[in-house]
């Protein structure tokens, strides 16, 4: 199933930047294709990209608000909002372990061998702070004599920008070489910062930044598709803790909002069948080996 | 289907929050589309956002 998770990571990867002309046009994809919103975190100023990124779309409607509603223009960002929710509903964070391409980074940084670290789990709160502050408020609240607000998360932090869209556009366009500054060497050593964390901790920036990994978080306990735990069956080994990659106790908290459903605990750790996934109530598949539901030590 | 599979899918009752979810977050994108919202998202998605590679 591991290898099934990796092959879709890469289909979505390659279906969310799957125009190769730009070494040639030496620009953006500039198609129909980018009114479809990506999954996952995917820079649409990436010279591949063709979907667009929900997080900077949603910080571009919301920043352009006052001027959109000065114009007669009612663009409250409700069709990026119902797409991500959607997706949010169907799926969850099993988005995260799927179908971004960031996060499928960050597990490819992992396999580097070196000593590895967890991230404390207070840190994963920060990432609903930069949801609210950063996506949503300061590019409604501030905005410029105009009317335009910025989009802060984009312009100050977003890593997958900096690597999916800066860095390739510098290449591919050497007159923005000269208008590089503070901005951009900030937002740099903010991806170096992660790569860097990613060989050490399991997707940190998943856990404790990713304001799109929040919003899918908030479907954790409402989500169609998600792993469940049959309680008879639990030992309470623990073995489920040790192999998640986002540091969640399944056993513990079954709609943890961390879970990204890769299904290593069902997989890798559970002997007893304890947990099964499941579409709306109704597993999908339970793995059956012949055992009874087993008593609590 | 493996007899512990079809035990539990009669057991389980379906969760209606997530159809619920799914509807409500349709209905927002449909608005979203009725008042023209897409062709503003790809207006703003085929121009090259120079903040969101730390340009701009």
């Amino acid at each position: 199933m591991e290898a099934v998770r990796k092959w879709v990571q890469v289909i979505m990867g390659f279906l969310m930047n799957s125009s190769w002309s730009f070494p040639f046009t030496r620009t953006i994809y500039q198609g129909p294709l980018k009114v479809l919103c990506a999954p996952g975190l995917n820079c649409y100023s990436c010279p591949a990209a063709t979907t667009y990124c929900p997080l900077g779309s949603l910080q571009q409607l919301l920043g352009g608000l006052r001027f959109a509603l000065e114009n007669g223009q009612y663009y409250f960002g409700f069709s990026v909002l119902g797409s991500i929710g959607v997706l949010g509903g169907l799926f969850g964070r099993m988005i995260c372990g799927w179908a971004c391409p960031f996060g499928f980074l960050q597990e490819l940084l992992h396999k580097i061998p070196s000593r590895k670290f967890g991230v404390p789990r207070i840190l994963s709160q920060g990432k609903f702070v930069f949801l609210l502050v950063f996506v949503i408020i300061l590019p409604l609240a501030l905005v410029d004599a105009s009317g335009l607000g910025s989009p802060w998360f984009c312009k100050f932090i977003c890593p997958a920008g900096t690597l999916e869209a800066g860095l390739p556009l510098l290449w591919l366009q050497p007159n923005l070489r000269n208008t590089i500054g503070l901005l951009f060497f900030n937002k740099f050593a903010i991806l170096l910062l992660f790569l860097g964390w990613a060989v050490f901790a399991s997707r940190p920036f998943c856990r404790t930044v990713c304001p799109l990994g929040a919003f899918y978080a908030l479907f954790s306990r409402v989500r169609l598709l998600k792993l469940r735990l049959d309680e008879s069956r639990c030992t309470n080994c623990k073995a489920c803790h040790h192999v998640c990659p986002m540091g969640v106790k399944f056993n513990e908290s079954p709609d943890d909002p961390e879970c990204i459903t890769c299904l290593a605990c069902m997989n890798k750790a559970c002997k007893f069948d304890a947990i099964s996934l499941e579409i709306g109530g109704i597993p999908l598949a339970v793995p059956d080996r012949g055992l009874s539901p087993v008593s609590k030590p | 289907m493996s007899r512990t599979t079809r035990d539990l899918r009669k057991k389980s009752p379906i969760r209606k929050a997530p159809f619920v979810v799914i509807t409500a977050f349709l209905l927002l994108w449909l608005i979203g589309v009725a008042t023209g919202e897409p062709g503003r998202v790809l207006e703003q998605a085929v121009q090259v956002c120079l903040s969101c590679i730390g340009i701009g």
